[in-house]
């Protein structure tokens, strides 16, 4: 079902400014160190009345995520600290080691018709979501004929 | 403004073997025991699974995000509704004390090692 909601073959606008903007990274992606992405995974979706973002950020305190929009662009940002061995036992070894950890960034590009003032953002079983409004005006509406 | 939480009554994919996202690991172990952490972001705690069979330790969960009604994908990063992920576990571990725990998208599962594998100190003496 994401398949058909999500699919690939409908990346548009948003992916190709998306990428443009974080451009750095394809120049130098094993220096790093990440794939395409990075973290958190980002999936945009589109609404007649909103832009629905979701950032897949496991294991972050919500408080310490940073949400700005500024003149179109949204940023999310923050830090996931790594999980601290139980117990400082000098025994430890580390098997894998896959999560990430560190400082993040993410930036999208939001289409015009928003309104910078409706945006919302919630957190949820590791999920971000940050809704952001179309301006009222830029909303369709149907039209009474007299 | 929805909350629609599509399960898909008509795709009977479910069923079958479906591909899935891979979720990401840390292992890590103990003197008395593995823990594993696993990222599995927007799966609530009744869409996971974990089982273990004989030696395998198997994650599944599914995703499950509150979609708005008429929701268009314009860019997807994650385009699986589900993780999975197996493991084969060694025999010191004694797999019926398994724990698990699941906060924020990250599930913490702590294997310990059976009672006789626990180490010991031998004290050598000098002859």
């Amino acid at each position: 079902m994401y398949r058909s909601l999500f699919s690939r073959d409908l990346f548009s606008e948003l992916d190709r400014l998306q990428r443009e903007m974080g451009g750095l990274f394809d120049y130098s992606p094993a220096i790093r160190g990440l794939g395409r992405g990075g973290y958190p995974a980002l999936n945009v979706g589109s609404t007649p009345t909103a832009v629905e973002v979701y950032a897949f950020a496991p294991g972050i305190d919500p408080a310490t995520i940073e949400v700005n929009l500024d003149r179109g662009v949204l940023t999310i940002a923050g830090e996931r600290k790594r999980a601290a061995p139980a117990g400082s036992d000098e025994k430890t070894t580390v098997h894998l080691d896959e999560r990430f950890a560190g400082r993040f960034r993410r930036v999208v590009s939001m289409p015009d018709d928003i309104d910078p003032a409706a945006v919302n953002a919630e957190y949820r079983d590791g999920v971000l979501r940050v809704t952001v409004k179309r301006r009222e005006a830029a909303q369709p509406r149907r039209i009474e004929v007299q | 403004m929805n909350n629609v939480t599509r399960t898909t009554p008509e795709n009977p994919t479910l069923a079958r073997q479906e591909a899935a996202l891979l979720p990401p690991v840390d292992v890590i172990e103990d003197s008395t025991g593995i823990t594993l952490y696993a990222d599995m972001p927007g799966v609530p705690k009744d869409k996971l699974q974990l089982r273990v069979d004989n030696d395998q330790l198997m994650l599944e969960g599914e995703i499950v995000l509150p979609l708005s009604q008429g929701l268009e994908s314009a860019h997807a990063e994650v385009s699986l509704s589900r993780y999975r992920r197996a493991f084969t576990l060694s025999k010191e571990l004694d797999a019926d004390k398994v724990s698990a725990e699941l906060s924020q998208g990250v599930l913490r599962v702590r294997i310990p090692k059976a009672a006789h594998a626990q180490p010991r100190r031998v004290e050598v003496r000098v002859a």
